[in-house]
This record gives structure tokens, sequence and C-alpha cells, in this order.
């Protein structure tokens, strides 16, 4: 009987640490195990006992690349359990921020972390030397990013000028006025980024996921809109618990997700995409069309154009939002805590991160619940390995092993995000 | 002459991996005119932006290679592709190598780049700098100002000799 195991001890480019483990029995893979190693990291359980105000900045700190989406989780959910609803201008700098977010690490991913995959190089380094340009392009667009959170947030990673009701401190128009410049030629270096991934070669595929998203009907999605699946699900956020739920497997200190009485399901770009294509900003709806991207996009690999097609939308929207921008009076609405639940959810660059928390009429958190992204999509990573190792079972193991971890990266996984938990559970045979 | 720039690399809460900042700390004040100071945590992309426009940068960090704690490197990077001496305690996995080789690769390397490394002993969160870490900041950042070129002052002498290189 052959049997082949294909381990992959520690992957690389990726956001923190994991391996993969495949078995293939008879020229059919029995099993694909994405095993999360990094330790948990109990932020639920840190978040009892906490002020509502404490938890923005505690929260920012799970992730390095997207703590803006963390954040703007925690103050939607806090203010959905306080009745409070942001509008005008503070709407709009929180978008603005998450444009940065998205830019920042959808660029890092595209150029440095994913892109040597399909030009066939070990790192962005060794791509570099050959191809400084896109590289460049990448750093370049990666600093627009961080500027618009250095802007608004105080400082490029863990911003600290977020807060339940809006900010701080806001600034002042001509503030920002200092990043039209900087985001301008951005766009220009995101355009001929989608270029540049258009012409990779990409591996055929066509998954039959149940895509999740935000759907907001008026914008592509940040920070607001309802729970939509491709399947027809259309449910506010509040609604989340009682279609979704979290389970464990003994390989992974993250929990994974799937919609109750259904199945797994995949969140981020290309989900996003398909629930709301239509509301891109033209520009970028053009460069997905002049892409080749039709409506909808169900092969993972070319998640890479999808990601690039929404950092000339985030670069887009940035403007559009720097354009119409009137300084609010205040930087934050009277927040008055009140007892209750709230519930949260925005669109990271990895795709939907819902938070929950229990509050008390002090504003103490009595109870939290994060569901991030790579948590989500761990069970569908897992299927995609399955599908694409079969398919690719002639190719030699070095190209074997290579196709897989490619296989990982095309869903960007934050492993560090990811993992919160942790039942210790012995395997014995 | 052009710019130089030395940079202390490291995180406060990683125990000895804050050595680089300390060293820093040690010599910021007795800087020669026309040398820049700055910390950093170590992330890549922002140390190849610090790097951007200076002609001599002087990187100080902790690594953890397996010689003995307080061993002090020194290495010229600028020349040949750094060795792996594990650096790498910054956020993601890409850290100070990530930054040398991606600045060489993009021909963006200062014309000097050199390495002061500390090997550092523990790594742990909330963790003291252990002694002989802490020992060898004082050492590194007395070789540091002589490099830089200025003279050695008595308060330091005390500290020469208790760490090997």
């Amino acid at each position: 009987m052959a049997r082949k195991t294909i381990k992959v001890g520690y992957l690389s480019r990726v956001e923190g640490e994991a391996r993969l483990e495949l078995s293939i029995r008879d020229g059919t893979v029995r099993a694909a195990r994405l095993a999360i190693f990094e330790s948990p990291r109990f932020f639920e359980a840190l978040l009892r006992g906490r002020h509502f105000d404490e938890a923005v900045d505690i929260n920012a700190r799970i992730c390095g690349i997207c703590p803006v989406a963390y954040q703007m989780s925690t103050v939607h959910a806090v203010e959905d359990a306080f009745g409070i609803r942001i509008a005008g201008p503070l709407r709009a700098l929180r978008r603005l921020i998450y444009c940065g977010e998205w830019i920042e690490s959808h660029a890092l991913h595209i150029c440095m972390l994913h892109a040597p995959d399909f030009l066939g190089y070990e790192s962005a380094i060794a791509m570099a030397r050959d191809h400084p340009q896109a590289v460049t392009r990448g750093l370049a667009l990666k600093k627009a990013g961080n500027a618009i959170l250095a802007k608004l947030g105080g400082r490029e990673i863990h911003p600290v000028n977020i807060r339940v009701g809006g900010f701080y401190r806001v600034p002042r128009k001509r503030e920002l006025a200092e990043l039209v410049d900087p985001l301008e030629r951005a766009r220009d270096l995101a355009l001929e980024t989608v270029r540049w991934v258009a012409g990779f070669d990409f591996p055929r595929s066509e998954r039959p996921y149940t895509f999740v998203a935000l759907r907001h009907g008026r914008e592509y999605p940040f920070n607001e809109g309802r729970v939509a699946s491709s399947d027809g699900l259309d449910i506010p956020v509040r609604a989340y618990d009682a279609h979704f739920e979290e389970y464990q497997v003994p390989h992974s200190t993250a929990l994974r997700s799937r919609i109750r009485g259904a199945g797994h399901y995949l969140t981020g770009p290309l989900a996003r995409y398909h629930l709301n294509a239509d509301l891109l900003r033209p520009v970028a709806r053009e460069a997905a069309k002049e892409a080749g991207l039709g409506p909808s996009c169900r092969n993972p690999y070319t998640s890479i154009l999808v990601r690039a097609v929404e950092v000339l939308h985030a670069c887009d929207e940035a403007l559009a939002i720097l354009a119409d921008y009137e300084e609010p009076e205040q930087p934050a609405v009277a927040v008055e805590p009140k007892a209750g639940v709230g519930h949260g959810a925005t669109e990271a660059p990895r795709g939907l991160l819902y938070h929950r928390y229990v509050l008390d009429g002090e504003g103490i958190i009595r109870d939290a619940r994060i569901v991030p992204p790579t948590a989500q999509n761990q069970a569908v990573i897992e299927e995609d390995l399955v599908e694409h190792v079969q398919r690719s079972l002639d190719l030699p193991e070095e190209a074997l092993r290579h196709r897989c971890e490619q296989t990982v990266r095309n869903h960007d996984p934050c492993i560090s995000c990811a993992t919160h938990f942790l039942k210790l559970e012995v395997e014995r045979e | 002459m052009g710019r130089t720039l030395v940079i202390g690399i490291g995180r406060e809460q990683r125990g000895d991996d804050a050595a680089g900042r300390l060293v820093l700390r040690a010599l910021v004040d007795r800087l020669p005119p026309g040398v820049e100071p700055v910390e950093e945590e170590g992330e890549a992309m922002a140390l190849m932006e610090r790097m951007e426009g200076f002609d001599t940068v002087h990187m100080i960090d902790a690594c953890r290679s397996g010689a003995a704690p307080g061993t002090i490197l020194r290495l010229e990077v600028s020349a040949a592709p750094l060795p792996e001496l594990g650096f790498q305690v910054s956020t993601h996995g890409m850290g100070l190598v990530e930054a040398v080789e991606l600045a060489r690769a993009l021909g963006r390397l200062p014309r000097r780049c050199i390495l002061h490394a500390i090997e550092g002993e523990c790594f742990d969160f909330g963790a003291p700098v252990s002694p002989a870490v802490a020992a060898a900041v004082g050492e590194l950042a007395r070789r540091l100002l002589e490099e830089l070129g200025v003279a050695g002052k008595g308060e330091d002498d005390d500290a020469r000799g208790r760490s090997g290189s």
C-alpha cells in the first residue's frame, strides 16, 4: 500500500506559526491538517472585568498587521450595546483608517508574501533582485497605508487614537490634506500592481465555496453591513450567533467556524468581492474587468488579484473621503454605558471579524467573544488542500510541497489572530 | 563625509532583546555631531525606511546564535550577506535580516552598514536583562563610541574586559 506523508514543519510567509500535514494513501489524499501550534493568547478572558475603553487598546494588540480591524469591531460592538450610532465625519474617518489598514496589509501580502509563489522564488528578497520595481512598489504602497494609520491613529502599528464614540483627537482639514499627494501616487501604484498581478500564471481551480461577508448595500464594506452569504443568508450582525457556531479540533489551538446546519464557509477578499463587486469604486471595478475578473471569482489562486483590486479601491475611497472631509464639532460623541449585549462585525483585510460583549451598567466587560477571519477560514483552507493536492499528485515532491504552501497562502492566514483558545487533548493509539 | 545613523533595535518587554536599545541609551548623550540616534522594534520595513539616505548605519541588536551570553559580535554587513544568527524576535518573522537583505537586493543598503550584536540569554516576556548582557551593554557602548571617534572616559573603564568577544 503506497503511503506518503507530506509535512511542512514550519510554514513560511504566513503571519504566525503553523504546520501543515497531509496524508496520502493509494493515490488519494486522506487528510490535510493545518496545525496551528502558536500558543493560545486568552484575549477573551483578559477582557473580562475590563472597562470598555480599555478593550479598544487591548484588542489592538491581537494583531500587528490588522490592529484597526480589532479596534473597529470592538467599538462597533460596544456602541451597539450602548445604542450609539456614529455618522458624518466620524464615520468617514473610521472608513479612512480602515482604508489605510487594507492598503498596508494587502500590499505586504501581495508583494512580499504571495507574489514569490507565482514567480518561482523562495522569498521576497530573492524576488527583489529580479523584480525590484514590483517590490519597491509594494513597499511604497505599504508606506502610504501606514501614513493613514499614523495620521489618524497616532502611530503606524497598534494605533492609540480610536475610542468608543469616535476618536480621542480628530485631524484638522489641512493635516489630512497632507495625505492627498501620497495617496494619489499610491493609487497609480495600486493600478500598476493590479496589472502586474494580472499577468501571473494562476493554477486553475473552481471551488464550491459558500462565501460570507458583510453587505452594506451602498458601499464596499468596511465597518458596517448585514452578514450575507452566497447561499442567500442575510442577517443583522446581532443574529450572528444564531447562524454560526465555533467548534474545536485537536490539532489546532484555533477554534473553527461553520454555519449552523450547513457547513464551512470562506470569508475574505473573494467573499467580499462576490457579494459586493458592484460597489467597488469605478476605477477598481474597471481594473478588475481589465484584469479578467468576472462578477465572481472562485479560484483561490486569483485571490491575490482581488486583493490588488481592493488596494486600488481603498486608495480611491480614501481620496474620496479626504476630498469630502469636514472637521466634526467633537472628536467623539457622548458615551453613556448601559448594561446589555453588543455585537459588532467589520471587514478585516482577511475577512469578517465578529465581536460580542456582555457589559454591565458601569461599562465593565463581563463576557467577550472574538471570532477572527483566519479561524473561520481554517476548515476551507484544509478542504482546498485536499482538492488541490489530489490534482497535483504527479508533481515532484518539492513542487507538491510548494503548491501546498501556496494554497495556504491564498487565504493570507493570520495565525496569531486565530489562536485564542486552548483545551489540551492528548491523542493516544 | 555622509550622515551616520545609530539604531538601537529591540523590545523592552522581552528580556535581553532590549540590549540594542540599552546600548543606544548608554551612548546617546555623547554622540558626536552628525550622528543620529534612533530606537526601533526591529520590523523589517520600518528598519529599511530608517536606513534610507544615510551613508553609514550602525545597527545594535540582541541575537541568539548559541555563543556565550554577553558575547559581542561586530559584522560588516555591506559586503556580504548576513549569516543566520537568530535575530528573529520581531513580529511576524520579518526582521533585521530581511531588512538588510531586502535593502541589499534593491540596491538601497547604505554604503557602510555595521551590525553590533550582543548574544542574549533570555527573551521571555517581562524577564529582566540578564547580568552578562547588562555588562556587555556598557562594553559595547564604549566600543561604539570609540569607533565613532569619541574618546573613552574613566566611568566606562570598569565595564572593560567583562565580556568576551
